[in-house]
């Protein structure tokens, strides 16, 4: 939503101080301090097992941390019972790994899932035109509204994923690895789209990912998890000039090099 | 309410009605403003958005809708809903979001007919599926080394083992119930001293191995289902076929075994059970002692008896797993199927069972272990 002038919507939508997440004698997140700005999107990355989804199910409520303090659109969610979470759930989206979609629904009614449950009074007509519209803004075909998500290939789910998690309007949308398992011309598109939706609909971002492309394309900014904690936050060349071992290794190796020398590449075909 | 959204007609301006939103024009507010403004008949000329204090791509959608109806221009939209406004503009939204249905009298013929269709290719699934078990059978037969020994013990506990207990006390209550009803009725003829026949033929020759057929068809039947079901939906069973292991050999054949086996164990038991219950009736109501009655049980119970239920045993145990796992592998598509489908296994195996029960019945009376 672009045009507020309340002032709790000016700070920083998601705050995360000394956050620990503890399973049994494991200890995933030892003080882990965050910040995401209003309108950025921001890339969060990090090694296998480092605890990214960890983090994003403690921000979005399905983990509770062991510790630590979470305020996420000025509300704290560790504080949070589940009715007083209501507020604060229509306000966010959630695109998980593999889309996440209810099997026995067809793609429009996944969209219209949390419509149904958050904004009853709306006609059902309005509501069908908003689910339709919703999944075509994403990329979809017409023809894909009506069928069932076992119907679709790996990257439309990703996308009815996305026009659910895009069916309420969030301010705040949640993307655990989008581009995991699409070919490059759907990543491509699908990098271009958040972005686009970002720009568009005044989104912030909160995206994991693996994907080096991602990062040089679309985010503002890119968090490192390692050591159990964010070792760096701030634009790419911010981050290796750090000099921090890990960081070095992700963006400076083969695949590092590669994704970066592509970015300058369309950059230099863009300006010219 | 300040917060919600609004609308005027203006119609003093010079280029015809002028249609003025104001407030939160958004998803949370949109549904009275949406019911009003479709109701709106007259010719509207301009929308203007200079008013509105917020919007979404919702509030933009019912923006354009009344736009597009009255053929009419937008004003006054600031650069953000500009921008709303042009993502959603061009969509065609109109339709349905479920897959078009057919009228009542086409789709019940329709159902009806697919449903006859499908069983015809049902019997011809199952059919072919004993054929695969019986040729997965031979090739394990021909390579022994490969037999999945393993399995078919996991499976032998899981069936057998684990549901001593449930048989047991099913089968224990199931005799005291017949020693205590069928002596009330044969009291009538003074002739209590039959309840000892009676318990040990009807468990022996029915009972014992009918009742152990059904729990385990709810047991193990519905667990065959569900198990190769969601290995099917997570394609499992696929990864196996693609390194050249076949799903029959080391899913179906120890289920197909172990069921077919343990049936015949947990039959006997579950005969024995009933007798003791039977045994107890007899000791506490009606003056038999204990071991007076089983020792009786020997002398009024002809063998053939035993060997009727043996015999029975492990069809029934097989038909309970072959439903299972025959319905297990027809899982296609989504986690619901794989519910209709444990039904369905659980479902077919206990009316199979009954109906081949009935055969059982007229073709023992017929050889002469009436």
């Amino acid at each position: 939503m672009p045009m507020t002038d309340h002032p709790e919507d000016l700070a920083p939508p998601i705050v995360i101080e000394g956050l620990v997440n503890r399973f049994g004698d494991f200890t995933v997140h030892e003080g882990l301090d965050l910040t995401v700005q209003r309108g950025e999107i921001l890339g969060v990355v990090g090694g296998s097992g480092s605890g990214k989804s960890v983090l994003m199910r403690s921000i979005i409520g399905l983990q509770r941390p062991s510790a630590g303090r979470i305020d996420v659109l000025g509300r704290t969610i560790t504080e949070l019972d589940l009715e007083q979470g209501i507020g604060v759930r229509r306000r966010w989206g959630v695109l998980f790994q593999g889309g996440a979609l209810f099997s026995t629904l067809t793609v429009g009614e996944n969209v219209e899932v949390p419509l149904r449950k958050y904004y009853p009074n709306l006609s059902s007509e309005l509501r069908h035109e908003i689910a339709r519209y919703k999944v075509i803004l994403t990329g979809l075909p017409e023809s894909a509204v009506a069928k069932y998500p076992s119907e679709l290939s790996g990257g439309m789910r990703k996308r009815a994923g996305l026009a659910r998690a895009l069916a309420l309007d969030p301010e705040l949308l949640f993307l655990d690895e989008p581009t995991a398992g699409l070919d490059p011309i759907g990543a491509a598109n699908f990098d271009r789209l958040t972005r686009e939706l970002k720009e568009t609909l005044g989104l912030t971002v909160f995206l994991i990912t693996h994907d080096l492309d991602t990062l040089y394309e679309i985010c503002d900014r890119v968090a490192v998890i390692a050591d159990k904690k964010i070792i760096g936050v701030g634009t790419i060349p911010e981050l290796i000039a750090t000099g921090h071992p890990w960081i070095e290794e992700y963006f400076n190796g083969p695949r590092g090099r590669a994704a970066q020398a592509s970015h300058q590449r369309h950059h230099v075909a863009d300006g010219g | 309410m300040q917060d919600a959204a609004q609308y005027t007609l203006d119609e003093n301006s010079a280029d015809g009605t002028r249609l003025v939103l104001s407030g939160k024009v958004t998803l949370a507010n949109i549904a009275p403003l949406e019911r009003e403004l479709k109701r709106l008949s007259a010719p509207i000329r301009t929308v203007d958005l200079a008013a509105v204090d917020e919007i979404d791509t919702v509030g933009a959608w019912v923006v354009c809708r009344v736009a597009h109806e009255h053929n009419c221009d937008i004003t006054g939209a600031s650069p953000a809903a500009e921008r709303l406004l042009s993502a959603v503009r061009d969509i065609d939204a109109s339709g349905d979001t479920r897959p078009l249905r057919a009228p009542v009298w086409e789709r019940v013929p329709v159902a009806v007919g697919e449903k006859v269709y499908a069983t015809r290719s049902g019997i011809y699934g199952v059919v072919g599926f004993f054929g695969q078990i019986l040729i997965g059978g031979v090739s394990l037969a021909r390579h022994p080394l490969r037999f999945p020994i393993r399995a078919l013990v996991h499976q032998m506990e899981l069936v057998g083992v684990t549901a001593l207990p449930i048989i047991g006390l099913m089968s224990f209550l199931i005799g005291i119930v017949i020693a205590q009803q069928g002596s009330v009725q044969l009291e009538q003829f003074g002739a209590e001293s039959l309840t000892v026949n009676l318990v040990g033929r009807i468990t022996l020759r029915e009972l014992g191995v009918l009742m152990t057929a059904i729990m385990v068809a709810g047991r193990s039947g519905s667990a065959f289902a569900a198990q190769l079901g969601t290995m099917k939906l997570t394609e499992e069973i696929d990864a196996m076929r693609t390194i050249g292991i076949s799903p029959i050999e080391v899913l179906v054949i120890p289920r197909i075994l172990a069921a077919t086996f343990m049936m015949v164990l947990l039959g006997f038991y579950a005969s024995i059970m009933a007798i003791i219950g039977g045994a107890v009736v007899g000791d506490l109501t009606l003056g038999i002692p204990f071991w007076t009655f089983l020792a009786r049980i020997q002398e009024v119970v002809p063998e053939h008896d035993l060997w009727v239920g043996l015999i029975k045993a492990p069809v029934f145990g097989l038909i309970v797993a072959l439903a299972g796992c025959y319905n297990g592998l027809q899982v296609r598509g989504n986690s619901e199927e794989v519910g209709r489908r444990t039904t369905m296994a659980v479902v077919s195996a206990i009316f199979a069972v009954i109906v081949i029960d009935a055969f059982f019945a007229v073709f023992f009376t017929e050889i002469g272990w009436g």
